[in-house]
């Protein structure tokens, strides 16, 4: 039984942060229904470009929201230089998933060049190797941090979305884009500030994720996948089915790999992926756009 | 005129030389056979180094126990195209990114399971495939060459062919609007699936010719980037253009050896490509090929 709770916790802790992701990849998705390829590669470089602060000595508070800044502009860069063009050229699905793996391989072409592809450590002030204990069950202060942090976001966000008039505005792009252009919404802005608040939590991602997994250009690949995994779990169109649905596979996978086996840990969230998919793909709690003839 | 260039290529041509066109023909078949999956029948694919390593380590295999090159060719392109048709079915329910997402685990998929179970891939050590032999007195390199030359030449007469009949014709139809294809007749169950079946065999036997290529293969070769890799051959060449599978092959082969000297900057140039092709020429190298022909055609008259 204690194990069940230390493989909940921990996956909790896992899950938040797929939380996070899937939240950045769902946000895109249902603003401006590309599926965005390139989603773990912008928060890989929002990672080293805190990595590189970090190593020239920025205090840790400093250097946190001056990469999550960096992502964010690195994403509105790329949705105004790229994503506007292609779409007042009328570019299908295909196109704009394409246009997203050409970004993923431009960021990935200059990780590598920019930092190289060893590994290396990212200083964090929380330490995975201090442990807390709750009666029989440890904690570690990273996976602490992760959870607050997981949930911490996930909340503002539903309050954004929910409360302000901003979260209004988005819904009402999201939903029907024409009709909010003639309400006088701003919706390029709009769209950008989905962009850059997505690849904001992907970062966040990032960040935590950075200190277990060591930093490497391509380190935030499977976290992505289990990311995506989760918004399609949950629903691409529905942002608390992405926060659910990422720490269903942080704590089924955990489970799984608790109790079955180690390798096929990692396994796991494909084949949830690809069960959702044949049975009901909108996920648990999503609603598909409706396509027009 | 080419085509007697492309013949005499081994007695003039470096050693280099031979190497990169025999390997921009065994790629331009995967390339042509993806591409009559995503340019012709507009499926999304993400999931070819799933199909590349089955083709690859099934010849193995059969090449291990002995059979004979051409059925073992044969052997693998249907693996793989049986593969194929497993993929293809979640295709007949999904559209768009979800078929991508599909298409992505099982490209994954395939790769951690050759990774893991050593049985089938020889683990990490890869497993050792037997090379083309010497024909006819020619070196060996060469007669790669020309084998990889033929099959070339073959597969695109066989697209050729294809696309100009009425299954290739079902398969645009589908690409435009699947529900108008379905209301005229066409079988999207039967021709989703054929496509799938058919583009997953060139791409089996791109596998295979490669493992036969390479004398040695092992599952890290065919990860995700080289998915994506092939993915944006496909896209540069030219979606919907046979020639274009060519011109894909030869740019993802091509680009890696000039800049041999900054090799960090590779999938940059890719990326970069790729999204310049998207916004200003969706006809891909091909159709620039063919604007300029075009252009020469009708000059002084523009």
């Amino acid at each position: 039984m204690v194990n069940f709770i230390q493989y909940l916790i921990s996956g909790l802790s896992a899950g938040s942060l797929y939380a996070l992701v899937a939240l950045g990849v769902v946000l895109i998705y249902r603003s401006t229904r590309i599926l965005n390829f390139a989603h773990g590669d912008m928060a890989t470089m929002g990672t080293f470009f805190a990595f590189s602060l970090l190593s020239w000595r920025f205090p840790f508070y400093l250097a946190l929201p001056l990469s999550l800044l960096f992502g964010a502009l690195l994403a509105v860069a790329f949705y105004f230089s790229i994503i506007v063009p292609a779409q007042r050229r009328d570019a299908t699905m295909l196109g704009q998933i394409t246009l997203t793996v050409g970004l993923s391989m431009i960021f990935q072409g200059a990780m590598v060049y920019l930092w190289g592809t060893d590994s290396k450590m990212l200083s964090f002030p929380l330490s995975d190797t201090k442990t807390w204990n709750l009666g029989p069950i440890y904690l570690n202060e990273l996976s602490l941090g992760t959870l607050i942090v997981g949930i911490l976001g996930s909340v503002l966000l539903y309050l954004l979305i929910q409360k302000t008039r901003l979260g209004l505005a988005m819904k009402a792009t999201s939903e029907n884009l024409p009709a909010a252009q003639t309400l006088g919404i701003p919706t390029r802005t709009i769209l950008a500030a989905s962009w850059g608040l997505a690849a904001l939590l992907g970062v966040v991602a990032g960040l935590f994720l950075a200190p277990a997994l060591i930093l490497d250009p391509f380190f935030m690949l499977e976290p992505f996948l289990k990311g995506f995994a989760g918004a399609i779990l949950g629903g691409m169109n529905s942002l608390p089915g992405a926060i659910i649905g990422g720490l269903l596979i942080g704590i089924i996978e955990n489970l799984c790999g608790g109790y079955i086996s180690l390798e096929f840990k990692n396994t796991v969230p494909f084949i949830i992926i690809i069960i959702v998919l044949l049975f009901k793909h909108e996920g648990l709690l999503g609603k598909e756009f409706k396509e027009r003839i | 005129m080419t085509v007697v260039a492309l013949l005499l290529l081994p007695w003039f041509g470096s050693e280099h030389l031979i190497y990169m066109g025999t390997l921009i023909f065994i790629v331009s078949v995967g390339i042509m056979g993806q591409n009559i999956l995503i340019g012709y029948t507009g499926q999304i694919s993400l999931g070819q180094a799933g199909f590349l390593a089955i083709g690859a380590f099934s010849f193995g295999h059969m090449a291990q126990m002995g059979v004979p090159i051409g059925l073992a060719l044969l052997g693998a392109g249907c693996m793989a195209a049986f593969f194929g048709v497993l993929v293809g079915f979640p295709s007949l329910r999904l559209k768009g990114p979800y078929l991508a997402i599909v298409t992505l685990g099982f490209g994954i998929a395939v790769y951690q399971t050759f990774a893991s179970f050593e049985v089938l891939s020889g683990g990490r050590m890869g497993l050792v495939i037997p090379k083309f032999p010497a024909l006819f007195g020619l070196t060996r390199e060469a007669s790669m060459y020309y084998f990889s030359l033929f099959m070339g030449i073959a597969f695109t007469l066989v697209t050729y062919n294809l696309i100009s009949s009425y299954i290739g014709r079902a398969f645009v139809a589908i690409r435009d609007n699947d529900i108008a294809a379905e209301v005229l007749g066409v079988n999207l169950t039967r021709y989703k699936l054929l496509s799938f079946a058919i583009s997953s065999f060139y791409t089996g036997i791109h596998g295979a010719m490669f493992a036969m290529f390479m004398g040695f293969i092992d599952p890290q070769m065919f990860n995700f980037s080289e998915s994506l890799i092939i993915f944006v051959a496909v896209v540069i060449g030219g979606l919907a253009s046979v020639e274009g599978a060519i011109f894909g092959a030869a740019f993802v082969i091509l680009v890696p050896q000039v800049f041999s000297g900054y090799r960090e900057l590779v999938p940059v140039i890719f990326g970069v490509t790729v999204i310049f092709i998207m916004i200003f020429e969706p006809l891909g190298l091909a159709g620039r090929w063919f604007k300029m022909r075009l252009y020469y055609r009708n000059w002084p008259f523009r």
